[in-house]
């Protein structure tokens, strides 16, 4: 009896907290129809939100992904000074919220600082363009291609590779035959989550993009500046896409994912 | 606790929580050999033994100093990208913090509004701790003790909080509990409405760090303890409670933590009116939008500052975990 009644308390809380808010979203972005529907999520803005989402997170996660299979590897197989200080500091991004990492981005790159003085004289404006927020997009999501790659790398151990030096194989043979086909799915699973998150980023990229639309506004920005403009359909229809692409990395996760089965 | 355990770097299970829970510390040793096994191994590397005598047939003087030369320009390297993206971005909110010196970096802090906005934040992010720290130990119990049909759907759906794009989990959340809801309970610009929001999206925190543990906890001796007489409250108290403390209260640190930091599940329902339901990461995003940097950077170094204390308590927590583990 206790048993059915804290399942029916889990249960309840989830259903209000999760489940409810997730089923209104897809009443909401129907309601008026599909085509509804359809037109608002074609209309110029929309698209160019969309397409900016994916030019920023696209080099962001394969800017991350280089950068967290080669520090994995530092991490797990070598021994060098101020090892612990990089493996902490790895993990600062998700402990800080989201605006200060886009102020802390600004006050470095903006237009009237030294080094984005120096940037703009070269031809090249960081902040309020995409190099800042793909910036910031890595910022946000650096640990997790680190982190999701570690273990594995740990796990797998250095004999594969070490009878294939013995054998001949140089150092990248080792690397491409050897070492990425052990760690291709923990690879996968952090690409996917550093993309999940660096798709649905919002509060860094609104404070380093100006938010200007039409050029710099990426889907989660349209979706806030669709709806505080009362434009709905727009702002549903778009938040709809963005939903649907978690679900899809989630349920991407679940498949990639290393298995407890496998103990 | 031992997948808070198995791991020999805290704080790398840590920040999986952070990132995704869903990736149990399981999945960090497979158990107890391969850590103990990778702990010799990579000894060996380290060591000049195994490894050269392997090689000793060829020559390998020269692959000796690259492999300290690319030691040293990887370690380079990945410094540089950290320092590029993190180091030196952090360092000048810092610096912009305390450049009209401390006076003026408290009065920053202490301006009525970024005092409201700092109470606001604290308050209700310990409550989102609390409310975690106890439905999330629920939910986990459910899960992991408890058979329902479609219990695996909902054990996917506790990660959604994680893959869906802050802002869309505001939207999702203003339509079912702001002013248009169809279950009529208006929650817009409200504190109420801003404590939901962060209640969803710190949903999985505890459950996850829960979760693992209380799947390596045999069931048996919760039974053992109720067939020797113990009630319900006591077998929780005496048998699971000790075993899931450490767990629980990481799980709790890290809802806390993200609590603290939120911005875009909190910023369409709460209206940001200050004083009443404007949070710290929104006051700081209005001051930047009002070109006041020198505020944005002295509460966000305050912020910065909470955040090292809670990421510290976690790995202290982590530690004493795997000790007792």
């Amino acid at each position: 009896m206790a048993k059915i009644s804290l399942r029916v308390t889990a249960l309840t809380y989830l259903l209000f907290l999760l489940v409810l808010p997730v089923g209104v979203i897809c009443w909401r972005t129907f309601d008026q129809g599909l085509a509804a529907f359809w037109q608002a999520l074609t209309s110029p803005e929309a698209l160019h939100a969309l397409q900016i989402t994916v030019v920023v997170a696209v080099p962001a996660v394969l800017l991350n992904t280089v950068f967290g299979l080669g520090t994995a590897i530092l991490l797990v197989r070598h021994k060098f000074w101020g090892k612990s200080a990089l493996n902490a500091l790895i993990d600062l991004p998700l402990a800080v919220s989201p605006v200060v990492a886009g102020l802390a981005l600004v006050l470095v790159y903006g237009r009237f600082t030294p080094v984005g003085t120096w940037f703009y004289d070269h031809g090249v404006q960081v902040i309020y363009a995409l190099p800042g927020m793909i910036l910031a997009t890595v910022f946000v999501s650096l640990p997790l291609v680190v982190r999701a790659v570690a273990p594995v790398v740990e796990e797998i151990g250095i004999e594969q590779e070490q009878a294939a030096w013995t054998l001949g194989a140089t150092s990248v043979q080792t690397f491409r035959r050897v070492t990425i086909p052990a760690i291709r799915w923990a690879l996968a699973y952090g690409m996917v989550l550093a993309l999940a998150r660096s798709l649905g980023e919002f509060g860094s990229v609104a404070v380093v993009s100006g938010n200007i639309s039409g050029q710099t506004q990426t889907a989660s920005l349209f979706v806030q500046d669709a709806f505080d403009n009362y434009n709905q359909q727009a702002a549903y229809a778009v938040a709809f896409v963005l939903a649907v692409m978690a679900v899809t990395s989630l349920l991407l996760i679940q498949l990639l994912r290393p298995k407890e089965s496998r103990r | 606790m031992s997948a808070l355990a198995d791991s020999n770097q805290p704080e790398a299970a840590t920040s999986r929580l952070l990132t995704d829970p869903s990736q149990p510390g399981a999945a960090l040793g497979g158990g107890d050999g391969p850590v103990e096994i990778l702990g010799s191994t990579v000894a060996g590397v380290a060591g000049p033994k195994q490894p050269r005598k392997a090689r000793s047939a060829r020559p390998r003087k020269p692959r000796r100093t690259s492999g300290t030369v690319g030691l040293g320009i990887g370690v380079g390297l990945a410094t540089l990208y950290m320092s590029i993206v993190v180091l030196i971005p952090l360092g000048a909110v810092v610096w912009r913090a305390r450049d009209g010196g401390l006076g003026s970096f408290w009065d920053s802090v202490t301006t009525p509004e970024a005092l409201a906005a700092l109470k606001l934040t604290v308050s209700l992010s310990i409550v989102v701790g609390l409310v975690n720290l106890v439905m999330g130990t629920l939910i986990a119990w459910v899960l992991v003790r408890d058979s329902f049909p479609g219990k695996r759907v909902v054990e996917m759906l506790i990660d959604l909080p994680f893959a869906l794009p802050t802002i869309v989990a505001g939207l999702v959340l203003l339509s079912l509990y702001g002013q248009s809801s169809p279950l009529h309970i208006n929650l817009a610009y409200a504190r109420s409405g801003v404590l939901v929001a962060l209640l969803f999206v710190t949903l999985p925190f505890v459950v996850r760090t829960v979760q693992p543990v209380l799947l390596e906890l045999d069931p048996q001796i919760e039974e053992a303890a109720y067939s020797l007489g113990a009630g319900k409250a006591t077998t929780f108290r005496r048998v699971l409670l000790p075993s899931l403390l450490p767990a629980m209260l990481s799980g709790a640190a890290l809802a806390f933590a993200r609590a603290m930091s939120e911005f875009g599940a909190t910023v369409l329902i709460s209206g940001n009116l200050p004083f009443r339901t404007e949070v710290s990461s929104v006051y700081i995003y209005n001051q930047i939008e009002n070109d006041n940097m020198a505020g944005a950077a002295a509460v966000s170094t305050l912020m910065l500052l909470i955040a090292l204390v809670v990421l510290i308590c976690i790995n202290l927590l982590t530690r004493w975990a795997a000790r007792r583990g």
